[in-house]
């Protein structure tokens, strides 16, 4: 009796998180006469594979190329930037030199300055370069996460003992031998932690994206699903295709989630207890 | 030693330099273009840089839409993470005290949100809200959630819907790393659960929630995605509905002056209440 209640409030929770993406499967199953015409949250006739091959058929295939750019600036960033954030903040954490409280605070006060206060005046620097509009003004300034410093310094303080790192010395490894060899495999549910953090901001930056890119190629797929959702009153059968390519560029992150999810629950504790 | 330095060196020198240039570098370039404004001769004239002081700063302090939005999401804030963080800290509450069946499920599927784009995330909303489109024709046919009145809450809710789940999360993996023997004199004292949440577990987790906090007022200040794309739902969300909005179309009139200093203002901002919060719960904790 006395688990009813919490139950009910869990399982009322749980309808109110997956109803809307259920919805969207169903939606997205749906050919443009029935998504009107039948019961919204139960299927119809079955079409999914029509509006899949009528998404990556439509403009040369282009929504394929924005989920393919989305994967590159996504994975390519948090897999890099959080390879440089735990090279510095290991080097924070196990290195005492003149210098360093004021490195952390610096970066530190990084993670306050909103990412988005960034964009314009990142927009008129690279335009000064004449590099607005490419692959790179969008990649480059992803590669940057302040948190991810702080939370390896954080953790790699706790689960790197410097009697190992003097161990290492002894056995005449270099530093950064040791570091890729040793400590790495130490930080590991760090850098998972740190990397899915990564990925998840890149992947939901908007604004960046929004300010520096022009050309439809090198859209990531949140701005292309943007921008064909803007037109949908003047082009109404892109409305099929907005709601396929949500569900469709929902995916990657949900496989990423259950792959990873076992190794991240730990570093996340360790981030926010601190 | 030396062997230490170039590591060091090796170590931090990638992170610095780019955080330099692509941290430090905007910052100090929007604080220095803000200070210029764009002169012209004659209507038609050529178009020079001069340096125009505290101009776009004056101007910024008497553009009345733009303060107008950031009461709007001050407004928007003061709701929207309490009732999130609130959410949040009684599912992680619920999820430690051992009285659900489940847990490995419920996690996973309040996490699910996280996963979705804040800009597809708002796509999706805006179909369920459509009147004629919505599957909840009952509540949408009875209330208009993309009008005037209601378009802001019903933001509200694309936000928490997203971030309930990750917030939990973090207060969740706090609440497991309390030791077990932190409950044994509570027990003695005969103290149930909800006695226990409140005067043990609450106060424990307090870091983690001050952590969330803080993020979820960076987060609200720059309302972006949400916004842009309720624009093609509803006309009540104007082209400077959220600071951010306004920066972004100031930037395409262009007015870059003005939006560099809507952008600095933006950034003090958001660091001052971070800052203020913080030194408020802070004083709390010193008590």
């Amino acid at each position: 009796m006395k688990r009813l209640a919490p139950m009910a409030v869990m399982g009322a929770a749980t309808l109110y998180f997956l109803i809307p993406i259920w919805w969207l499967l169903v939606a997205a199953s749906k050919s443009r006469s029935q998504f009107t015409n039948t019961e919204p949250l139960w299927f119809a006739d079955f079409s999914l594979g029509d509006n899949l091959s009528e998404l990556f058929a439509y403009r040369d295939g282009v929504f394929l190329r924005w989920m393919l750019n989305s994967v590159v600036y996504t994975g390519g960033a948090a897999l890099l930037g959080t390879l440089l954030a735990a090279m510095c903040g290991y080097a924070l954490a196990k290195y005492r030199f003149p210098g360093r409280e004021a490195i952390f605070n610096i970066v530190l006060s990084g993670v306050l300055v909103p990412a988005t206060a960034l964009a314009l005046p990142l927009f008129l620097i690279f335009s000064q370069f004449q590099a607005t509009n490419t692959f790179w003004s969008v990649f480059l300034p992803s590669l940057v996460n302040p948190f991810g410093v702080y939370l390896a310094r954080i953790y790699a303080t706790a689960s790197v003992p410097d009697e190992l790192l003097e161990a290492a010395r002894l056995d005449g490894s270099g530093e950064i031998r040791t570091f890729f060899t040793i400590s790495t495999k130490l930080m590991f549910p760090a850098l998972v932690t740190i990397f899915l953090f990564h990925f998840v901001a890149v992947w939901n930056n908007f604004l960046l994206p929004l300010i520096m890119l022009g050309e439809e190629k090198l859209f990531p797929v949140t701005l292309g699903l943007y921008s064909w959702n803007t037109q949908v009153n003047q082009i109404p059968e892109l409305r099929m295709l907005v709601l396929t390519g949500a569900l469709v560029s929902i995916v990657p992150l949900v496989i990423a989630f259950l792959l990873l999810q076992r190794f991240w629950r730990n570093g996340l504790g360790s981030g926010a207890i601190k | 030693m030396k062997g230490k330095g170039k590591a060091l060196t090796f170590f931090i020198l990638p992170f610095a330099l780019l955080f330099a240039a692509f941290y430090l570098a905007p910052i100090l370039y929007a604080i220095k273009q803000s200070l210029y404004k764009v002169e012209r001769k004659g209507t038609f004239g050529k178009a020079t840089e001069v340096f125009g002081g505290f101009d776009q700063y004056q101007r910024v302090f008497s553009d009345g839409p733009f303060w107008e939005s950031i009461g709007r999401v001050l407004l928007f804030g003061i709701v929207q993470v309490p009732v999130m963080l609130g959410l949040a800290l009684i599912f992680a509450l619920l999820l430690d005290s051992g009285l659900v069946k489940g847990r490995r499920f419920f996690r996973l599927a309040f996490f699910v949100p996280y996963a979705v784009p804040g800009v597809v995330a708002a796509i999706m909303w805006g179909f369920l809200y459509s009147p004629n489109l919505s599957p909840f024709t009952a509540v949408t046919s009875s209330f208009d959630l993309l009008s005037a009145d209601l378009v802001l809450w019903s933001m509200a809710n694309v936000v928490t819907w997203v971030y309930v789940g990750y917030n939990m999360l973090i207060i969740y993996s706090s609440l497991l790393a309390i030791p077990q023997e932190v409950y044994e004199a509570a027990k003695i004292d005969g103290a149930g659960a909800i006695r226990t949440a409140w005067s043990i577990k609450i106060p424990l987790v307090m870091p983690a929630i001050v952590l969330t906090t803080v993020f979820s007022i960076i987060g609200t200040l720059q309302l972006l995605a949400e916004p842009a794309v309720f624009r093609s739902f509803s006309s009540a969300v104007t082209s400077t509905y959220t600071p951010n909005l306004t920066v972004y179309s100031t930037s395409a009139i262009p007015n870059f002056n003005l939006a560099a200093a809507f952008s600095v203002v933006l950034a003090l901002a958001t660091c001052v209440l971070s800052f203020a919060f913080l030194k408020v719960t802070q004083r709390g904790g010193d008590k």
